[in-house]
């Protein structure tokens, strides 16, 4: 089974990696290149737990060839937060305890964001239909809602 | 443990001489959301993926004569975002983009949905009531073929083992016309549709009478599929209660679903009725000019 | 010592918790995030039969493999004695434990293990699988628990006689016991109630379905020492029962506990662990396992799903007299369904002179069943406040004033014999009463349901160490796995007792050789018991400060006195002194007698019962049987809340899964006895979309057993909704919905079966 040599950027930074055909992009981002922040809730795309931007569409990683990935910009949760600086969509699922287990949260945060980031005010339903795709098990999705029209207030400028 | 081979060709031709040319099972992927959890789960062992994705045009929405012309690896938020297939083919538009998440709206397709040829595919009814063609290219030249042509069964097309569809052709809109979809499911979102119906409608006028219809029914048969007698219930009238329950009757006579996870005989075959009075409701309004959301 | 009634500074704040920063930015490490260099792929071999002899494993093909480096059957596990152990969410027999972790002789459902191998990659892994040649004779299968209780059902033990009955059965049978509890005489009472009424229920098993599935990383030594990091409700209980099933000292074993994504009772036993211990053992690598969802579904517990008949017996002013209550519930594969708190929960919400409950613990060929949350109560209460509600419109009561009425209260007694002590159920009732919910119209198209719920919940064994850090910080540590927030809580206590800034406290979870024995985190125990250990521990390190100020000030400990995170003079007479906080005192602490520092390990009594009520609002869709949760209210006695956020979560979350058990949740089983749905797609567990906001209403009637009064309040919340919903939508449609769940083709077919 030959390996392929793939050309990306992750978060920012060119990286390259080896993977198999059948590999996914998930599998290739825990795997390969050690990022494992994406999680495998289910790997059939019903959880969302290993949301990705790929060239700025929202996607679920383990939907995803590895090889497919050749020439492309990857944003994983690790990518979110500016250095130390966390992103107002994490600052705001702290303050408002948006997580219980945590496992959902990277996924949860990736796919709020890729949200605000093209509709900066959305409604209670537009934000429960567009994170439909997320399963959490923990929170009953009430903190989460708010914790994402919290901080679309902060990035409309309406709040901190 | 396969010895699973991906290529991703950058023309129809190379593309076309890939399938040609493997000796195992070939499969073509646009978006891959079917695809992929086919070969995680084992069900499927591929031994040549041939992403069509990089082909030109595939992923674009264009203008031709009047209709509309979509790539067939064009993802649902692409076709969501397109404001003249929201004007003329909002049913399409619903449909495709009730297939999944967010998530899966970044990659999933019309080909895909249709190729994937589950009855239960919710674009895919939408699709049939279009009377859209798909033009599909293989070894032996490119033809045309009504979008009903190409599935077969449950996971089988008619297609040659050579052929993969490049694009997907949207008639010119008569006024006074539009479409709807609306499926079944157990939740809000996230499910496979229990029971879905498209429908198509050209109106003389405003409020005025139905002049052509084209009904189609999702996952109460082994295939979706065109029901004249849905269509043959609604022309001529303007919709009322008599014309609705004829069409009620019709969609009802149509199913012959299974039982199965998701539904039962009877249920599926009730809903199948209700549903396709409601489709109808929303798509004569939007042929009247209405502003109407299904979901 | 208790601070019910002092000024509190910290504890009902809602801090940051100290582990998030890791969950949003993706750095938290799960089970399935560990990696080891050299290690291997464990992967297991799953029975494709419901009930099959297992004639042969055939695998040196498997073996052969290249890259495959070990390959296991139930011939490389100990054959463990019939030995049973209470764990506090279900007993345990670890025979029962062992073999289901690997089959012996027979695969009990579709999913059983019955082999595993270790590789070098996961694709060689599964290609091994592949390669392993079992021989099935496959037997008859008996999936639900009225089939597996007939006389001519197939029988899935050859040894299981019913216990609890008189004389012991001399026929094998799959009820594993059978258990009473009385109070009064039940006949008598029905002899004379002027309303009776009477209803059968079933329910079907749902699982737990926490986001991350079961993973784990062993590693073995060729001196005998295991290194496990894994997911779990209990590292402690991972380290007992890998020990037991592979006869390892327990000191041999170290359990890291990872984060873990989600719980809810399901992760309170072990499915991969001895597994990957023995793939290590045979390889000597170490080797990485982790499921699938499919394997989750197909080879972890769900709960009991049931069948259940009451009978209550009322005054015409709405006084219950009597209650019979039957409840068969489903245990899986093996013996061990929550049939105990199932017959305790359903009626321990009121007073009633004359009870009667019988349980039956039964097997069939499913998965064995698990914990989850308030296990037991769920399903009963589902029974019984579905029934008030009907009695209530047959007595022409509202709801609400029947349990007024009947609520229990300090000093009533139970069926099962405890007296009711400290609980809040009338104030919960009260808060109903007036909440802006219940008091406002039913929109029209809609109606509104209401049902309470009851967990006792437990206390038992803990530890925690507090340290005071060489720079005056503070770290505390228990042996408590944290599930949903239980750090954030832990450091605030401490803090509390301190006096000083939460965030000069940084709480962990250590692993089993670094603090001492905690019993797994589950039945809304943490905050309580490992709460009470780390106030206490903390305790213990503010006297030791006073000490060490008193040493530095040279006057006697006795005339020190803490407040606000600093020592002070306890009067004039004790001398002249600047106050010293932690820093200063910790400064000096090698010249005053080496590290402060205290560990407390208690067995907590005292664990204050839970009481909840929820009010719904629905609408039902009369032509596809839909029904959508409008609007949602929980109203809960919580004790005191620690951190108010984190509390309310718990309610949110339990809400939702209890939403999700009432309208979709199930395992549908083929005519093979395989399941069909066992993904995210098709067990539909409630998405974003489906819900409202859920209003979460904390009542605090302080837990006086707790030193800031808490209360476990994990597990209420999943107990009232199926009947909360239930009786909404009777109320919308004028149908009883006795079964569940309330899917759109049930709810459709029982308003047609009502038309006729």
């Amino acid at each position: 089974m030959a390996k392929s040599y793939v050309s990306t950027t992750i978060n920012g930074e060119s990286a390259e990696f080896l993977c198999e055909p059948q590999q996914t992009l998930l599998d290739v981002l825990r795997d390969v290149i050690g990022l494992t922040g994406s999680k495998e809730g289910c790997a059939s795309g019903d959880c969302g737990a290993c949301s990705v931007m790929l060239d700025g569409t929202l996607v679920c990683s383990c939907l995803v060839l590895g090889v497919e990935a050749e020439g492309k910009s990857i944003l994983t949760v690790e990518g979110v937060a500016q250095g130390e600086k966390l992103h107002p969509v994490q600052q705001k699922f702290l303050e408002h305890a948006a997580l219980q287990c945590g496992f959902c949260t990277p996924g949860l945060i990736v796919a709020s964001k890729a949200l605000l980031d093209q509709n900066p005010n959305p409604t209670e339903t537009e934000i429960r239909y567009w994170l439909a795709g997320n399963l959490c098990r923990c929170t009953g999705y009430d903190k989460i809602v708010r914790a994402v029209q919290d901080a679309g207030a902060v990035m409309r400028g309406e709040a901190s | 443990m396969s010895g699973l081979t991906y290529t991703a060709p950058t023309s129809v031709d190379d593309a076309v001489k890939l399938l040609a040319g493997s000796s195992g099972l070939a499969k073509v992927m646009s978006g891959g959301t079917d695809l992929l959890v086919q070969l995680r789960s084992g069900r499927l062992k591929p031994e040549l993926i041939v992403d069509t994705k990089k082909i030109p045009g595939i992923n674009d929405i264009r203008e031709e004569n009047g209709g509309l012309v979509v790539g067939a690896a064009t993802p649902g938020h692409v076709v969501e975002a397109n404001a003249a297939m929201n004007k003329s083919w909002p049913g399409v538009v619903e449909a495709l983009d009730l297939i999944g998440s967010q998530q899966v709206q970044g990659r999933c397709s019309l080909a895909g949905n249709l190729c994937n040829a589950s009855p239960a595919a919710d674009s895919v009814p939408a699709l049939y009531a279009s009377g859209a063609t798909a033009v599909i290219v293989g070894a032996k030249g490119r033809r045309e073929a009504p979008v009903e042509s190409v599935p077969a069964g449950p996971g089988r097309t008619t297609l040659a083992k050579d052929e993969f569809i490049l694009e997907f052709k949207f008639p010119a809109r008569p006024a006074n016309s539009s479409d709807a979809y609306l499926r079944f499911i157990p939740r809000t979102e996230m499910d496979i549709a229990v029971v879905g119906c498209g429908i198509s409608l050209t109106l003389d006028a405003p409020n005025g009478t139905i002049t052509a219809a084209r009904c189609s029914l999702g996952a109460v048969a082994p295939t979706v599929l065109l029901v004249q007698a849905m269509a043959d219930a609604i022309v001529g009238s303007k919709l009322d209660d008599a014309a609705l329950a004829k069409l009620d009757a019709a969609a009802q006579a149509a199913c012959k679903p299974i039982n199965d996870k998701r539904g039962t005989i009877e249920y599926r075959t009730k809903v199948a009725g209700v549903l396709a009075r409601r489709v109808a409701k929303i798509a004569y309004d939007r042929a009247s000019g209405k502003t109407v959301k299904a979901h | 010592m208790n601070y019910l009634d002092t000024n509190l500074k910290v504890v009902g704040t809602r801090p940051v918790r100290p582990d998030g920063v890791d969950k949003v930015t993706g750095r938290a490490i799960y089970a399935a995030d560990t990696r080891s260099a050299g290690m291997l792929w464990g992967k297991i071999l799953r029975s494709p039969h419901a009930h099959a002899r297992i004639l042969s494993i055939d695998t040196s093909k498997a073996a052969a493999l290249p890259g495959v480096q070990a390959v296991v059957t139930s011939a490389d596990f100990p054959e463990i004695k019939s030995e049973e152990a209470f764990v506090g969410e279900g007993p345990m027999n670890f025979r029962d434990l062992s073999t289901n972790v690997m089959a012996r002789g027979k695969a009990l459902y579709e999913g059983h293990a019955v082999a595993a191998v270790a590789a070098t990659t996961q694709a060689v892994a599964d290609a091994a699988l592949a390669l392993i040649e079992v021989k099935y004779d496959v037997l008859p299968h008996v999936i639900d628990v009225d089939a597996a209780m007939a006389d001519n059902a197939p029988v899935l033990h050859e040894e299981m006689f019913t216990a609890g009955v008189t004389p012991k059965p001399t026929k094998a049978s799959n009820i594993a016991k059978v258990v009473t509890f009385k109070k009064g005489d039940a006949e008598a009472g029905f002899a004379g109630a002027e309303v009776i009424f009477e209803k059968s229920y079933t329910t079907k098993p749902v699982h737990q379905a926490y986001i991350e599935p079961h993973a784990c990383l062993v590693t073995y030594g060729s001196d005998g020492q295991v290194t496990i990091h894994s997911s779990s409700q209990g590292h402690f209980m991972v380290r007992a029962y890998t020990a037991k099933l592979l006869g390892i000292d327990m000191a041999n074993i170290r359990v890291n506990p990872a984060e873990i994504g989600g719980g809810f009772g399901g992760k309170t036993l072990i499915y991969l662990e001895p597994v990957a211990v023995a793939l290590s053992r045979k390889s000597g690598k170490s080797v990485k396992m982790q499921m699938t969802r499919e394997e989750v579904f197909r080879g972890s517990g769900p709960t009991s799903g049931a069948s259940m008949d009451v009978k209550i017996g009322a005054k015409k002013d709405g006084t219950i007299v009597s209650v019979k209550q039957i409840l068969k519930f489903q245990a899986g594969a093996f013996a061990g369904s929550p049939i105990g708190p199932g017959c305790m929960c359903g009626l321990a919400l009121y007073d009633i002179e004359n009870i009667e409950v019988v349980g039956y613990d039964v097997v069939s060929n499913r998965p064995k069943v698990a914990a989850y949350r308030a296990p037991g109560a769920p399903i009963t209460s589902f029974a019984v406040e579905s029934a008030l509600d009907e009695l209530a419109d047959q007595l022409g009561m509202d709801p609400l004033a029947l349990r007024e009425k009947n609520a229990a209260k300090n000093g009533s007694k139970t069926h099962y014999g405890v007296t009711h002590n400290n609980i809040g159920f009338e104030q919960v009732l009260a808060a109903v009463k007036t909440h802006p919910h219940w008091t406002s119209p039913v929109k029209p198209g809609q109606a509104r349901g209401l049902a309470a719920g009851f967990w006792f919940n437990i206390g038992g064994e803990s530890s925690a160490t507090v340290h005071v850090n060489e720079d005056g910080t503070v770290t505390v540590a228990t042996g408590s796995v944290d599930v949903g927030g239980s750090r954030a809580s832990m450091g605030m206590m401490v803090a509390e007792v301190l006096g000083i800034d939460v965030a000069k406290v940084r709480a962990t979870v250590a692993d089993t050789a670094s603090v001492g024995f905690t019993f797994l985190t589950g039945g809304s125990r943490v905050t309580f018991a490992t709460g009470m250990a780390a106030t206490q521990a903390a305790e213990r390190v503010v006297d030791e400060l006073k000490r060490r100020a008193a040493a530095i000030w040279e006057i006697q400990a006795d005339a020190v006195e803490w407040r606000d995170g600093k020592a002070y003079p306890a009067g004039s007479n004790a001398g002249a002194f600047e106050p010293l906080d932690l820093p200063a005192i910790a400064l000096k602490a090698g010249r005053t007698g080496g590290p402060v520092t205290a560990e407390v390990s208690v067995n907590a009594q005292g664990a204050g019962a839970g009481f909840g009520a929820h009010i719904c609002d629905v609408s039902v869709d009369q032509e596809t049987g839909q029904v959508t949760i409008e609007r949602y209210t929980a109203v809960q006695d919580v004790g005191k809340a620690i951190h108010p956020s984190y509390v309310e979560g718990q309610i949110q979350g339990g809400a939702v899964q209890g939403i999700g058990w009432a309208l979709n949740e199930e395992y549908i089983y083929s005519d093979k006895g395989q399941m069909e749905n066992p993904g995210f797609l098709d067990y539909r567990c409630p998405v974003m979309s489906d819900v409202p906001m859920i209003e979460a209403v904390l009542v605090e009637v302080p837990n006086p057993r707790h030193p800031f009064g808490a209360r476990g309040v994990g597990e209420v919340p999943i107990i009232p909704p199926m009947a909360a919903i239930g009786n909404a939508i009777r109320r919308a449609t004028g149908v009883p919905m006795p079964h569940l769940p309330m899917s759109p083709p049930t709810v459709l077919a029982a308003l047609d079966a009502a038309k006729k």
